[in-house]
Protein backbone atom coordinates (compact mmCIF):
# COMPACT_ATOMS: atom_id res chain seq x y z
CA UNK A 1 0.00 0.00 0.00
CA UNK A 2 1.27 3.37 -0.94
CA UNK A 3 0.37 6.04 1.60
CA UNK A 4 2.70 8.67 0.26
CA UNK A 5 -0.12 10.91 -1.00
CA UNK A 6 -1.88 10.82 2.35
CA UNK A 7 1.20 11.74 4.35
CA UNK A 8 2.55 14.39 2.02
CA UNK A 9 2.44 17.60 4.07
CA UNK A 10 1.81 19.69 0.96
CA UNK A 11 -1.61 18.04 0.60
CA UNK A 12 -2.60 19.21 4.07
CA UNK A 13 -2.12 22.91 3.42
CA UNK A 14 -5.58 24.43 4.07
CA UNK A 15 -5.03 27.34 1.71
CA UNK A 16 -4.24 25.16 -1.32
CA UNK A 17 -7.07 24.20 -3.69
CA UNK A 18 -7.50 20.43 -3.80
CA UNK A 19 -5.81 19.88 -0.42
CA UNK A 20 -7.44 17.58 2.13
CA UNK A 21 -8.86 20.42 4.25
CA UNK A 22 -10.23 22.13 1.16
CA UNK A 23 -11.90 18.98 -0.17
CA UNK A 24 -13.09 17.97 3.29
CA UNK A 25 -14.80 21.31 3.81
CA UNK A 26 -16.59 21.11 0.47
CA UNK A 27 -17.56 17.49 1.20
CA UNK A 28 -18.99 18.39 4.58
CA UNK A 29 -20.82 21.28 2.95
CA UNK A 30 -22.68 18.91 0.59
CA UNK A 31 -23.39 16.53 3.46
CA UNK A 32 -24.74 19.25 5.71
CA UNK A 33 -26.92 20.78 3.01
CA UNK A 34 -28.36 17.42 1.97
CA UNK A 35 -29.07 16.49 5.59
CA UNK A 36 -30.66 19.84 6.29
CA UNK A 37 -32.93 19.81 3.24
CA UNK A 38 -33.73 16.12 3.64
CA UNK A 39 -34.62 16.56 7.31
CA UNK A 40 -36.77 19.60 6.65
CA UNK A 41 -38.76 17.58 4.11
CA UNK A 42 -38.82 14.11 5.66
CA UNK A 43 -39.21 14.88 9.35
CA UNK A 44 -42.58 16.67 9.22
CA UNK A 45 -43.97 14.19 6.72
CA UNK A 46 -42.79 11.21 8.78
CA UNK A 47 -44.12 12.74 12.00
CA UNK A 48 -47.44 13.53 10.38
CA UNK A 49 -47.87 10.04 8.96
CA UNK A 50 -46.82 8.45 12.24
CA UNK A 51 -49.10 10.72 14.22
CA UNK A 52 -52.23 10.23 12.15
CA UNK A 53 -51.57 6.78 10.70
CA UNK A 54 -52.66 8.21 7.35
CA UNK A 55 -50.50 7.18 4.40
CA UNK A 56 -48.50 4.58 6.35
CA UNK A 57 -47.65 2.78 3.12
CA UNK A 58 -45.57 5.79 2.05
CA UNK A 59 -43.43 5.60 5.15
CA UNK A 60 -43.07 1.83 4.99
CA UNK A 61 -42.15 1.77 1.30
CA UNK A 62 -39.89 4.79 1.49
CA UNK A 63 -37.25 2.70 3.21
CA UNK A 64 -37.16 0.07 0.47
CA UNK A 65 -37.33 2.61 -2.32
CA UNK A 66 -34.43 4.53 -0.81
CA UNK A 67 -32.21 1.48 -0.58
CA UNK A 68 -32.83 0.40 -4.15
CA UNK A 69 -32.36 3.77 -5.81
CA UNK A 70 -28.92 4.15 -7.49
CA UNK A 71 -27.61 7.58 -6.51
CA UNK A 72 -25.14 7.81 -9.36
CA UNK A 73 -27.85 7.03 -11.90
CA UNK A 74 -30.15 9.58 -10.35
CA UNK A 75 -27.38 12.16 -10.40
CA UNK A 76 -26.72 11.59 -14.10
CA UNK A 77 -30.43 11.91 -14.81
CA UNK A 78 -30.59 15.19 -12.89
CA UNK A 79 -27.55 16.54 -14.70
CA UNK A 80 -29.16 15.66 -18.02
CA UNK A 81 -32.31 17.49 -16.97
CA UNK A 82 -30.83 20.45 -15.09
CA UNK A 83 -27.28 20.77 -16.37
CA UNK A 84 -24.11 20.80 -14.29
CA UNK A 85 -24.00 22.52 -10.92
CA UNK A 86 -24.73 22.11 -7.24
CA UNK A 87 -28.47 21.57 -7.63
CA UNK A 88 -28.43 18.09 -9.26
CA UNK A 89 -25.94 16.89 -6.64
CA UNK A 90 -28.07 18.17 -3.78
CA UNK A 91 -31.18 16.60 -5.23
CA UNK A 92 -29.52 13.22 -5.59
CA UNK A 93 -28.10 13.30 -2.07
CA UNK A 94 -31.34 14.60 -0.54
CA UNK A 95 -33.25 11.73 -2.10
CA UNK A 96 -30.84 9.46 -0.28
CA UNK A 97 -31.40 11.21 3.05
CA UNK A 98 -35.18 11.26 2.98
CA UNK A 99 -36.04 7.53 3.35
CA UNK A 100 -34.22 6.73 6.61
CA UNK A 101 -35.43 9.92 8.27
CA UNK A 102 -38.99 9.51 7.04
CA UNK A 103 -39.14 5.88 8.12
CA UNK A 104 -37.63 6.50 11.54
CA UNK A 105 -39.85 9.53 12.23
CA UNK A 106 -42.83 7.36 11.36
CA UNK A 107 -41.60 4.46 13.49
CA UNK A 108 -40.79 6.78 16.40
CA UNK A 109 -44.32 8.14 16.45
CA UNK A 110 -45.97 4.75 15.98
CA UNK A 111 -44.21 3.16 18.93
CA UNK A 112 -45.09 5.89 21.44
CA UNK A 113 -46.77 4.73 24.63
CA UNK A 114 -50.36 5.82 24.01
CA UNK A 115 -51.07 6.05 27.74
CA UNK A 116 -48.37 8.64 28.19
CA UNK A 117 -49.65 10.67 25.25
CA UNK A 118 -53.14 10.39 26.70
CA UNK A 119 -51.84 11.66 30.03
CA UNK A 120 -50.24 14.64 28.29
CA UNK A 121 -53.57 15.59 26.75
CA UNK A 122 -55.34 14.98 30.02
CA UNK A 123 -52.95 17.36 31.80
CA UNK A 124 -54.14 20.11 29.47
CA UNK A 125 -51.33 20.28 26.92
CA UNK A 126 -52.25 21.70 23.55
CA UNK A 127 -51.55 19.51 20.49
CA UNK A 128 -48.34 21.39 19.71
CA UNK A 129 -47.17 21.03 23.33
CA UNK A 130 -47.99 17.32 23.29
CA UNK A 131 -45.80 16.96 20.20
CA UNK A 132 -42.83 19.02 21.31
CA UNK A 133 -42.81 18.30 25.04
CA UNK A 134 -43.81 14.66 25.13
CA UNK A 135 -43.91 12.87 21.80
CA UNK A 136 -40.66 14.13 20.30
CA UNK A 137 -38.54 13.62 23.41
CA UNK A 138 -39.89 10.08 23.72
CA UNK A 139 -39.39 9.29 20.03
CA UNK A 140 -35.96 10.89 19.91
CA UNK A 141 -33.79 7.73 20.10
CA UNK A 142 -35.55 6.16 17.10
CA UNK A 143 -35.63 9.46 15.23
CA UNK A 144 -32.01 10.15 15.83
CA UNK A 145 -30.85 6.70 14.78
CA UNK A 146 -32.54 7.35 11.43
CA UNK A 147 -30.67 10.63 11.18
CA UNK A 148 -27.42 8.88 11.98
CA UNK A 149 -27.79 6.29 9.30
CA UNK A 150 -28.77 9.00 6.81
CA UNK A 151 -25.66 10.97 7.74
CA UNK A 152 -23.39 7.96 7.29
CA UNK A 153 -24.85 7.09 3.91
CA UNK A 154 -24.58 10.62 2.62
CA UNK A 155 -20.99 11.02 3.83
CA UNK A 156 -19.96 8.01 1.79
CA UNK A 157 -22.09 8.87 -1.22
CA UNK A 158 -21.24 12.57 -1.44
CA UNK A 159 -18.13 11.46 -3.33
CA UNK A 160 -20.35 11.37 -6.45
CA UNK A 161 -20.23 15.17 -6.53
CA UNK A 162 -16.77 14.88 -8.06
CA UNK A 163 -18.15 12.77 -10.90
CA UNK A 164 -19.99 15.82 -12.22
CA UNK A 165 -17.15 18.25 -11.78
CA UNK A 166 -17.78 19.46 -8.24
CA UNK A 167 -15.40 19.34 -5.31
CA UNK A 168 -15.42 17.08 -2.24
CA UNK A 169 -13.37 14.06 -1.24
CA UNK A 170 -14.54 12.24 -4.38
CA UNK A 171 -12.06 14.42 -6.31
CA UNK A 172 -9.20 12.35 -4.90
CA UNK A 173 -10.66 9.17 -6.35
CA UNK A 174 -11.83 10.53 -9.68
CA UNK A 175 -8.64 12.49 -10.35
CA UNK A 176 -6.42 9.74 -8.96
CA UNK A 177 -8.03 7.18 -11.26
CA UNK A 178 -7.73 9.52 -14.24
CA UNK A 179 -3.96 9.75 -13.84
CA UNK A 180 -3.47 6.23 -12.43
CA UNK A 181 -2.32 7.67 -9.09
CA UNK A 182 -3.54 4.89 -6.80
CA UNK A 183 -1.93 6.44 -3.77
CA UNK A 184 -4.31 9.37 -4.19
CA UNK A 185 -7.32 7.06 -4.64
CA UNK A 186 -6.34 5.20 -1.51
CA UNK A 187 -5.92 8.44 0.42
CA UNK A 188 -9.44 9.49 -0.66
CA UNK A 189 -10.93 6.19 0.47
CA UNK A 190 -9.16 6.35 3.82
CA UNK A 191 -10.19 9.93 4.53
CA UNK A 192 -13.83 9.22 3.65
CA UNK A 193 -13.85 6.13 5.88
CA UNK A 194 -12.26 8.04 8.76
CA UNK A 195 -14.72 10.86 8.33
CA UNK A 196 -17.62 8.42 8.50
CA UNK A 197 -16.30 6.84 11.68
CA UNK A 198 -15.63 10.18 13.35
CA UNK A 199 -19.02 11.55 12.36
CA UNK A 200 -20.75 8.50 13.77
CA UNK A 201 -18.85 8.82 17.04
CA UNK A 202 -19.75 12.48 17.21
CA UNK A 203 -23.42 11.81 16.52
CA UNK A 204 -23.46 9.04 19.10
CA UNK A 205 -22.17 11.55 21.63
CA UNK A 206 -24.77 14.11 20.56
CA UNK A 207 -27.46 11.46 20.95
CA UNK A 208 -26.26 10.81 24.48
CA UNK A 209 -26.57 14.51 25.25
CA UNK A 210 -29.97 15.15 23.80
CA UNK A 211 -31.84 11.96 24.69
CA UNK A 212 -33.19 12.03 28.24
CA UNK A 213 -31.65 9.41 30.52
CA UNK A 214 -35.20 8.44 31.44
CA UNK A 215 -35.73 7.30 27.85
CA UNK A 216 -32.32 5.82 27.07
CA UNK A 217 -32.26 4.14 30.53
CA UNK A 218 -28.67 5.38 30.90
CA UNK A 219 -28.95 6.72 34.43
CA UNK B 1 -70.60 19.59 42.15
CA UNK B 2 -70.35 17.58 38.95
CA UNK B 3 -73.60 16.75 37.20
CA UNK B 4 -74.29 14.17 34.53
CA UNK B 5 -77.49 15.18 32.82
CA UNK B 6 -78.97 12.34 30.75
CA UNK B 7 -75.60 11.55 29.18
CA UNK B 8 -75.30 9.00 26.37
CA UNK B 9 -72.07 7.89 24.72
CA UNK B 10 -72.16 5.71 21.63
CA UNK B 11 -68.75 4.97 20.13
CA UNK B 12 -68.31 4.82 16.39
CA UNK B 13 -69.09 1.22 15.56
CA UNK B 14 -72.29 1.38 17.54
CA UNK B 15 -71.48 0.09 21.02
CA UNK B 16 -73.27 2.06 23.72
CA UNK B 17 -70.73 2.74 26.45
CA UNK B 18 -72.88 4.99 28.63
CA UNK B 19 -76.65 4.80 28.56
CA UNK B 20 -78.74 7.77 29.77
CA UNK B 21 -76.64 8.50 32.81
CA UNK B 22 -77.87 11.08 35.27
CA UNK B 23 -76.07 11.53 38.55
CA UNK B 24 -74.48 14.12 40.79
CA UNK B 25 -71.06 14.01 42.40
CA UNK B 26 -71.17 16.07 45.60
CA UNK B 27 -68.57 18.80 46.13
CA UNK B 28 -65.72 17.90 48.47
CA UNK B 29 -66.60 14.20 48.49
CA UNK B 30 -65.20 11.10 46.85
CA UNK B 31 -67.57 9.42 44.42
CA UNK B 32 -66.48 6.01 43.20
CA UNK B 33 -67.66 4.47 39.91
CA UNK B 34 -67.54 0.71 40.21
CA UNK B 35 -68.76 -2.15 38.05
CA UNK B 36 -67.67 -5.01 35.82
CA UNK B 37 -65.17 -4.47 33.02
CA UNK B 38 -66.47 -2.59 30.00
CA UNK B 39 -69.47 -1.04 31.74
CA UNK B 40 -68.48 2.52 30.87
CA UNK B 41 -66.70 3.75 34.00
CA UNK B 42 -63.66 5.16 32.23
CA UNK B 43 -65.82 6.63 29.49
CA UNK B 44 -67.97 8.41 32.07
CA UNK B 45 -64.93 9.72 33.91
CA UNK B 46 -63.32 11.03 30.75
CA UNK B 47 -66.43 12.95 29.77
CA UNK B 48 -65.80 15.20 32.77
CA UNK B 49 -62.53 16.59 31.35
CA UNK B 50 -63.65 16.31 27.72
CA UNK B 51 -61.25 13.51 26.85
CA UNK B 52 -64.46 11.91 25.56
CA UNK B 53 -67.37 13.90 24.13
CA UNK B 54 -70.92 12.79 24.97
CA UNK B 55 -73.13 11.73 22.06
CA UNK B 56 -76.00 13.48 23.82
CA UNK B 57 -76.71 15.00 27.21
CA UNK B 58 -74.55 17.35 29.23
CA UNK B 59 -71.83 17.21 31.84
CA UNK B 60 -71.68 20.23 34.16
CA UNK B 61 -69.16 21.34 36.74
CA UNK B 62 -70.74 23.71 39.26
CA UNK B 63 -73.52 24.36 36.79
CA UNK B 64 -71.21 25.13 33.86
CA UNK B 65 -71.49 22.88 30.82
CA UNK B 66 -67.99 21.57 30.08
CA UNK B 67 -68.83 21.37 26.38
CA UNK B 68 -68.48 25.12 25.94
CA UNK B 69 -65.06 25.35 27.56
CA UNK B 70 -61.58 25.39 26.10
CA UNK B 71 -60.33 21.81 26.38
CA UNK B 72 -56.78 22.56 27.46
CA UNK B 73 -57.78 25.17 30.05
CA UNK B 74 -60.54 22.94 31.43
CA UNK B 75 -58.11 20.02 31.81
CA UNK B 76 -55.48 22.13 33.56
CA UNK B 77 -58.08 22.84 36.22
CA UNK B 78 -58.91 19.16 36.74
CA UNK B 79 -56.42 16.73 38.25
CA UNK B 80 -56.23 13.52 36.24
CA UNK B 81 -54.65 10.30 37.47
CA UNK B 82 -54.63 7.65 34.78
CA UNK B 83 -54.26 3.91 35.17
CA UNK B 84 -50.61 2.79 35.40
CA UNK B 85 -49.72 6.42 36.19
CA UNK B 86 -48.78 7.37 32.59
CA UNK B 87 -45.74 9.32 33.77
CA UNK B 88 -43.53 11.09 31.24
CA UNK B 89 -40.49 8.81 30.94
CA UNK B 90 -38.15 11.55 29.75
CA UNK B 91 -38.79 13.83 32.70
CA UNK B 92 -37.58 13.48 36.24
CA UNK B 93 -40.10 12.79 38.96
CA UNK B 94 -39.90 16.43 40.01
CA UNK B 95 -40.57 17.73 36.51
CA UNK B 96 -43.42 15.28 36.04
CA UNK B 97 -45.10 16.74 39.09
CA UNK B 98 -44.33 20.30 37.94
CA UNK B 99 -46.03 19.73 34.54
CA UNK B 100 -49.34 21.52 35.04
CA UNK B 101 -48.01 24.49 37.05
CA UNK B 102 -45.51 25.06 34.24
CA UNK B 103 -48.34 24.94 31.70
CA UNK B 104 -50.27 27.53 33.63
CA UNK B 105 -47.36 29.96 33.51
CA UNK B 106 -45.52 29.39 36.78
CA UNK B 107 -41.76 29.74 36.58
CA UNK B 108 -39.68 26.58 36.64
CA UNK B 109 -38.40 27.43 40.10
CA UNK B 110 -41.87 28.03 41.58
CA UNK B 111 -43.24 24.89 39.98
CA UNK B 112 -40.37 22.75 41.26
CA UNK B 113 -40.59 24.11 44.79
CA UNK B 114 -44.28 23.30 44.87
CA UNK B 115 -43.60 19.88 43.36
CA UNK B 116 -41.13 19.04 46.10
CA UNK B 117 -43.77 19.78 48.72
CA UNK B 118 -46.26 17.55 46.93
CA UNK B 119 -43.87 14.63 46.74
CA UNK B 120 -43.56 14.82 50.47
CA UNK B 121 -47.35 14.90 50.79
CA UNK B 122 -47.70 11.62 48.92
CA UNK B 123 -44.96 10.07 51.03
CA UNK B 124 -41.96 10.25 48.73
CA UNK B 125 -38.75 11.68 50.13
CA UNK B 126 -36.58 14.21 48.35
CA UNK B 127 -34.21 11.58 47.03
CA UNK B 128 -36.86 10.50 44.50
CA UNK B 129 -37.13 13.95 42.96
CA UNK B 130 -34.17 13.55 40.60
CA UNK B 131 -35.04 10.04 39.50
CA UNK B 132 -36.78 9.05 36.29
CA UNK B 133 -40.04 7.06 36.27
CA UNK B 134 -38.21 3.95 35.06
CA UNK B 135 -36.27 4.02 38.34
CA UNK B 136 -39.41 3.73 40.49
CA UNK B 137 -41.53 0.80 41.61
CA UNK B 138 -45.14 0.59 40.44
CA UNK B 139 -46.43 1.89 43.78
CA UNK B 140 -44.03 4.82 43.76
CA UNK B 141 -45.05 5.67 40.20
CA UNK B 142 -48.67 5.76 41.24
CA UNK B 143 -47.84 8.13 44.08
CA UNK B 144 -46.08 10.40 41.60
CA UNK B 145 -49.15 10.18 39.36
CA UNK B 146 -51.29 11.38 42.25
CA UNK B 147 -48.84 14.15 43.11
CA UNK B 148 -48.80 15.29 39.49
CA UNK B 149 -52.59 15.48 39.44
CA UNK B 150 -52.60 17.48 42.68
CA UNK B 151 -49.92 19.90 41.54
CA UNK B 152 -52.13 22.73 40.31
CA UNK B 153 -54.31 22.34 43.41
CA UNK B 154 -57.39 21.61 41.28
CA UNK B 155 -60.75 21.50 43.06
CA UNK B 156 -61.74 18.45 41.00
CA UNK B 157 -59.76 15.21 40.66
CA UNK B 158 -60.39 12.31 38.29
CA UNK B 159 -58.72 9.04 39.23
CA UNK B 160 -58.90 6.02 36.93
CA UNK B 161 -57.96 2.88 38.86
CA UNK B 162 -55.19 4.78 40.60
CA UNK B 163 -54.20 1.92 42.88
CA UNK B 164 -54.59 -1.04 40.57
CA UNK B 165 -50.99 -1.78 39.60
CA UNK B 166 -49.72 -2.61 43.07
CA UNK B 167 -49.82 -5.55 45.44
CA UNK B 168 -52.41 -5.66 48.26
CA UNK B 169 -49.99 -4.53 50.96
CA UNK B 170 -48.82 -1.46 49.05
CA UNK B 171 -52.40 -0.74 48.04
CA UNK B 172 -53.45 -0.78 51.66
CA UNK B 173 -50.79 1.84 52.38
CA UNK B 174 -51.87 3.98 49.43
CA UNK B 175 -55.49 3.76 50.60
CA UNK B 176 -54.55 5.06 54.03
CA UNK B 177 -52.63 7.93 52.51
CA UNK B 178 -55.45 8.69 50.13
CA UNK B 179 -57.94 8.96 53.00
CA UNK B 180 -55.55 11.10 55.04
CA UNK B 181 -54.91 13.43 52.07
CA UNK B 182 -58.57 13.71 51.18
CA UNK B 183 -59.41 14.58 54.78
CA UNK B 184 -56.96 17.50 54.51
CA UNK B 185 -57.79 18.60 51.01
CA UNK B 186 -61.52 17.95 50.60
CA UNK B 187 -61.38 17.69 46.79
CA UNK B 188 -64.33 16.73 44.63
CA UNK B 189 -63.11 13.35 43.45
CA UNK B 190 -64.43 10.97 40.82
CA UNK B 191 -62.64 7.64 41.08
CA UNK B 192 -62.96 4.50 39.00
CA UNK B 193 -62.28 1.02 40.26
CA UNK B 194 -63.58 -2.47 39.59
CA UNK B 195 -62.83 -3.49 43.16
CA UNK B 196 -65.92 -3.18 45.34
CA UNK B 197 -63.82 -3.35 48.52
CA UNK B 198 -61.83 -0.36 47.39
CA UNK B 199 -65.02 1.48 46.47
CA UNK B 200 -66.54 0.89 49.88
CA UNK B 201 -63.39 1.87 51.69
CA UNK B 202 -62.63 5.06 49.80
CA UNK B 203 -66.00 6.31 48.59
CA UNK B 204 -68.31 8.70 50.37
CA UNK B 205 -70.70 7.83 47.57
CA UNK B 206 -70.55 4.75 45.37
CA UNK B 207 -72.14 4.45 41.93
CA UNK B 208 -72.49 0.87 40.71
CA UNK B 209 -72.68 0.43 36.93
CA UNK B 210 -73.89 -2.62 35.06
CA UNK B 211 -73.09 -3.82 31.54
CA UNK B 212 -74.18 -1.44 28.83
CA UNK B 213 -73.29 1.66 30.80
CA UNK B 214 -76.42 1.72 32.96
CA UNK B 215 -76.31 3.03 36.52
CA UNK B 216 -77.54 0.21 38.74
CA UNK B 217 -77.54 2.02 42.09
CA UNK B 218 -75.93 4.95 43.78
CA UNK B 219 -75.64 5.66 47.48
CA UNK B 220 -73.34 5.63 50.48
CA UNK B 221 -71.45 2.35 51.01
CA UNK B 222 -73.63 1.60 54.01
CA UNK B 223 -76.82 2.07 51.99
CA UNK B 224 -75.58 -0.23 49.23
CA UNK B 225 -74.60 -2.93 51.70
CA UNK B 226 -77.80 -2.68 53.73
CA UNK B 227 -80.30 -2.13 50.95
CA UNK B 228 -79.07 -3.36 47.56
CA UNK B 229 -81.62 -2.31 44.95
CA UNK B 230 -81.63 -5.61 43.08
CA UNK B 231 -79.88 -8.96 42.69
CA UNK B 232 -77.14 -7.53 40.49
CA UNK B 233 -76.12 -5.04 43.18
CA UNK B 234 -76.49 -7.61 45.95
CA UNK B 235 -74.31 -10.01 44.03
CA UNK B 236 -71.80 -7.31 43.21
CA UNK B 237 -71.35 -6.02 46.75
CA UNK B 238 -70.74 -9.62 47.72
CA UNK B 239 -72.01 -12.46 49.83
CA UNK B 240 -69.95 -11.36 52.83
CA UNK B 241 -71.54 -7.95 52.84
CA UNK B 242 -72.80 -8.55 56.38
CA UNK B 243 -69.26 -8.85 57.65
CA UNK B 244 -68.10 -5.98 55.45
CA UNK B 245 -70.90 -3.83 56.85
CA UNK B 246 -69.28 -4.09 60.27
CA UNK B 247 -66.64 -1.68 58.95
CA UNK B 248 -69.15 1.08 59.42
CA UNK B 249 -70.09 0.23 63.00
CA UNK B 250 -68.04 1.93 65.68
CA UNK B 251 -66.65 -0.07 68.58
CA UNK B 252 -67.35 2.91 70.85
CA UNK B 253 -70.63 1.63 72.26
CA UNK B 254 -69.56 -2.01 72.51
CA UNK B 255 -69.75 -3.08 76.19
CA UNK B 256 -66.55 -4.57 77.60
CA UNK B 257 -65.66 -6.91 80.47
CA UNK B 258 -63.19 -6.39 83.28
CA UNK B 259 -59.59 -7.52 82.74
CA UNK B 260 -58.70 -11.03 83.94
CA UNK B 261 -55.43 -12.21 85.52
CA UNK B 262 -54.70 -14.31 82.41
CA UNK B 263 -53.85 -11.11 80.56
CA UNK B 264 -50.17 -10.28 81.05
CA UNK B 265 -49.54 -6.53 81.51
CA UNK B 266 -46.31 -4.54 81.62
CA UNK B 267 -45.60 -1.97 84.39
CA UNK B 268 -47.62 0.70 82.52
CA UNK B 269 -50.66 -1.54 82.19
CA UNK B 270 -50.08 -2.30 78.51
CA UNK B 271 -51.11 -5.81 77.44
CA UNK B 272 -48.27 -8.15 76.44
CA UNK B 273 -49.92 -11.52 75.88
CA UNK B 274 -52.12 -14.28 77.26
CA UNK B 275 -50.99 -16.74 79.87
CA UNK B 276 -51.93 -20.10 78.37
CA UNK B 277 -50.84 -23.48 79.86
CA UNK B 278 -47.89 -21.93 81.66
CA UNK B 279 -46.57 -20.17 78.52
CA UNK B 280 -47.36 -16.73 77.09
CA UNK B 281 -49.09 -16.35 73.72
CA UNK B 282 -49.16 -13.24 71.54
CA UNK B 283 -52.26 -11.01 71.61
CA UNK B 284 -52.52 -10.56 67.87
CA UNK B 285 -53.45 -6.89 68.31
CA UNK B 286 -55.69 -4.52 70.25
CA UNK B 287 -58.47 -2.06 69.45
CA UNK B 288 -59.60 1.33 70.66
CA UNK B 289 -63.01 2.98 70.74
CA UNK B 290 -62.09 4.60 67.40
CA UNK B 291 -61.97 1.23 65.61
CA UNK B 292 -64.78 -0.59 63.83
CA UNK B 293 -66.65 -3.73 64.85
CA UNK B 294 -64.96 -5.43 61.91
CA UNK B 295 -61.61 -4.88 63.59
CA UNK B 296 -62.93 -6.22 66.91
CA UNK B 297 -64.41 -9.29 65.26
CA UNK B 298 -61.17 -9.97 63.50
CA UNK B 299 -59.21 -9.70 66.75
CA UNK B 300 -61.58 -12.01 68.59
CA UNK B 301 -61.17 -14.59 65.82
CA UNK B 302 -57.39 -14.57 65.74
CA UNK B 303 -56.86 -14.28 69.50
CA UNK B 304 -55.49 -17.53 71.04
CA UNK B 305 -58.20 -17.34 73.69
CA UNK B 306 -61.02 -15.86 71.61
CA UNK B 307 -60.91 -12.51 73.36
CA UNK B 308 -60.26 -9.06 71.88
CA UNK B 309 -58.43 -6.57 74.11
CA UNK B 310 -59.38 -2.88 74.21
CA UNK B 311 -56.78 -0.25 75.11
CA UNK B 312 -57.06 3.44 76.00
CA UNK B 313 -55.07 6.31 74.44
CA UNK B 314 -52.00 5.51 76.53
CA UNK B 315 -52.05 1.92 75.28
CA UNK B 316 -53.10 0.49 78.65
CA UNK B 317 -55.63 -2.35 78.54
CA UNK B 318 -59.08 -1.26 79.74
CA UNK B 319 -61.50 -3.96 78.71
CA UNK B 320 -62.13 -7.35 77.07
CA UNK B 321 -64.63 -8.57 74.48
CA UNK B 322 -65.48 -12.23 73.96
CA UNK B 323 -66.89 -13.88 70.81
CA UNK B 324 -70.35 -14.17 72.27
CA UNK B 325 -70.32 -10.59 73.60
CA UNK B 326 -70.05 -9.51 69.98
CA UNK B 327 -72.85 -11.82 68.92
CA UNK B 328 -75.06 -10.47 71.71
CA UNK B 329 -74.24 -6.89 70.76
CA UNK B 330 -75.11 -7.51 67.10
CA UNK B 331 -78.32 -9.29 68.04
CA UNK B 332 -79.32 -6.42 70.34
CA UNK B 333 -78.56 -3.93 67.61
CA UNK B 334 -80.70 -5.85 65.11
CA UNK B 335 -83.47 -5.82 67.67
CA UNK B 336 -83.20 -2.04 67.96
CA UNK B 337 -83.14 -1.34 64.24
CA UNK B 338 -85.95 -3.77 63.37
N1 LIG C 1 -62.35 4.53 21.86
C1 LIG C 1 -63.30 3.59 21.85
N2 LIG C 1 -63.87 3.21 20.67
C2 LIG C 1 -64.84 2.29 20.64
N3 LIG C 1 -65.34 1.66 21.73
C3 LIG C 1 -64.82 1.99 22.93
C4 LIG C 1 -63.78 2.96 23.04
N4 LIG C 1 -63.47 3.09 24.36
C5 LIG C 1 -64.27 2.24 25.01
N5 LIG C 1 -65.10 1.57 24.16
C6 LIG C 1 -66.12 0.59 24.54
O1 LIG C 1 -67.01 1.20 25.43
C7 LIG C 1 -67.34 0.33 26.49
C8 LIG C 1 -67.02 0.99 27.81
O2 LIG C 1 -65.62 1.17 27.91
P1 LIG C 1 -64.92 1.78 29.19
O3 LIG C 1 -63.47 1.91 28.88
O4 LIG C 1 -65.63 3.01 29.60
O5 LIG C 1 -65.15 0.64 30.26
P2 LIG C 1 -64.69 0.50 31.77
O6 LIG C 1 -65.91 0.39 32.59
O7 LIG C 1 -63.73 1.58 32.11
O8 LIG C 1 -63.95 -0.90 31.75
P3 LIG C 1 -62.64 -1.43 32.51
O9 LIG C 1 -63.01 -1.76 33.91
O10 LIG C 1 -62.27 -2.66 31.75
O11 LIG C 1 -61.60 -0.34 32.39
C9 LIG C 1 -66.59 -0.95 26.24
O12 LIG C 1 -67.49 -1.87 25.67
C10 LIG C 1 -65.52 -0.58 25.28
O13 LIG C 1 -65.23 -1.64 24.41
MG1 LIG D 1 -61.59 1.62 32.52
Amino acid sequence: MNLSYLFDAAHWDPSATGSFPDLLLAHLGYVALALLIGTVIALPVGLYIGHTGRGSFIAINAGNAGRSLPTLGLLMLMVTLLGLGLLPVLIALTVLVIPPILTSAYAGMRTLDSQVVDAAKGMGMRPWQVLTRVELPMALPVLFSGFRSAALQVVATATVAAAVGLSGLGRLMIDGLAVNDYSRVLAGAIVVALLAVLLDLLLAQVQRWIVSPGVSKRF
Amino acid sequence: MITFDDVVKVYPGGSTAVDHLSLELPTGKTTVFVGPSGCGKTTSLRMINRMVHPTSGRVLIDGQDVAGQDEALLRRGIGYVIQHAGLFPHRTVLDNVATVPMLTGKTRREARTAALGLLERVGLSEEFAKRYPAQLSGGQQQRVGVARALAADPPVMLMDEPFSAVDPVVREGLHKEFLRLQEDLGKTIAMVTHDIDEAIKLGDVVAIFRQGGVLAQMGTPQELLDHPADDFVAEFVGRDRGFRGLSFDSAADLPVRELTPDLVLDDKGRPEGWRVDGGIKALGGTFTTADSLRQVTDLAIISPVGIAVRVDESGAADGLVRHHDLADHLAARRGRSA
